[in-house]
């Protein structure tokens, strides 16, 4: 499946999303990081842990709403894959994010831009897991 | 108010995503493919937001302690080990199967698709797991450390 490519929308999309990462460390104190943030909805620490997760997850998901009001289109969601490849990939992603301590915004953005060695290894790995896997599954079983 | 913010913080980094294509699995599989259909926008994205949280922690990080908080949480292990190189090559796989980042699948949320109910739901599952095998791990894990 082509897609287009966005430059100025995906730059500006990225400045947001590092804001976002600025002014929650700037307020509370804390990485954005979403896996940890989806594990601390599911096992909160304290009920006011849990109110700031479940919060900022709110605020979140309002953001398609805001494009939606804005554009009078949903931001778009393609999905190029099996139902169960989705499942599949969804678990191991949990697992491995759990287990390596951060995904791409724990790792690739706040860590990275912390220079913390850990989440340089971390992305450089994952990076590579990821694209090897794009390769394997598109262009050796075929897709 | 401090929560307040952190909805307002919440919505900039979901419409980020939202304009990003991190919510799109097509687009971010598509960047990975460099053999086939790719789409470098999402260099853009990791651009864009690094620099911006690079040059945004060298000014909050300066601070004495966050406004809402008593002190920063930033992480402080440093050991790059097997977990964390072998939990990261998991992770990678797993989006590569999917095309989904946790960072992109919790704002899509609100798009209201059942795909993204659906990956999120498994990945919860997998967390579970990962916390379950850590705690059946750290038993042994102590006295070596």
């Amino acid at each position: 499946m082509e897609t287009i490519f966005t430059p100025w929308a995906s730059l500006s999309g990225g400045v947001l999303i590092g804001l976002a990462a600025v002014l929650l460390m700037l307020t509370l104190g804390r990485i954005m990081g979403a896996t940890g943030l989806l594990a601390g909805v599911i096992q909160p620490q304290s009920k006011e842990d849990a109110t700031w997760r479940l919060v900022l997850l709110a605020g979140m998901a309002t953001g398609p709403l805001v494009i939606w009001a804005a554009s009078g289109a949903m931001p778009a969601v393609e999905v190029p894959v099996s139902t169960p490849a989705l499942v599949i990939g969804g678990v191991i992603v949990g697992l491995g994010g759990t287990i390596g301590s951060g995904c791409t915004s724990g790792h690739g953005v706040c860590g990275m831009a912390r220079l913390s060695l850990r989440s340089v290894a971390a992305t450089v790995t994952f990076m590579i897991a990821t694209g090897l896997t794009v390769y394997v599954t598109r262009h050796v079983l075929g897709g | 108010m401090r929560l307040v913010f952190t909805y307002v913080i919440g919505l900039m980094f979901g419409i980020g995503i939202s304009l990003s294509g991190m919510a799109n699995p097509a687009k971010v599989l598509n960047f990975f493919d460099i053999a086939g259909s790719w789409d470098p926008s999402l260099m853009f994205v990791m651009g864009g937001a690094l620099i911006t949280t690079f040059v945004g922690y060298r000014w909050v990080l300066g601070r004495e302690a966050p406004v809402f908080a008593p002190a920063f949480g930033v992480p402080t292990a440093r050991q790059i080990d097997g977990k964390l190189i072998g939990g990261s090559a998991v992770f990678g796989i797993g989006w590569g199967i999917a095309g989904f980042c946790p960072g992109g699948a919790l704002p899509a949320l609100g798009t209201g698709r059942w795909e993204v109910f659906a990956f999120v739901a498994a990945l919860i599952v997998g967390i579970l797991l990962a916390k379950f095998l850590q705690s059946i791990g750290r038993p042994e894990a102590q006295p070596a450390a």
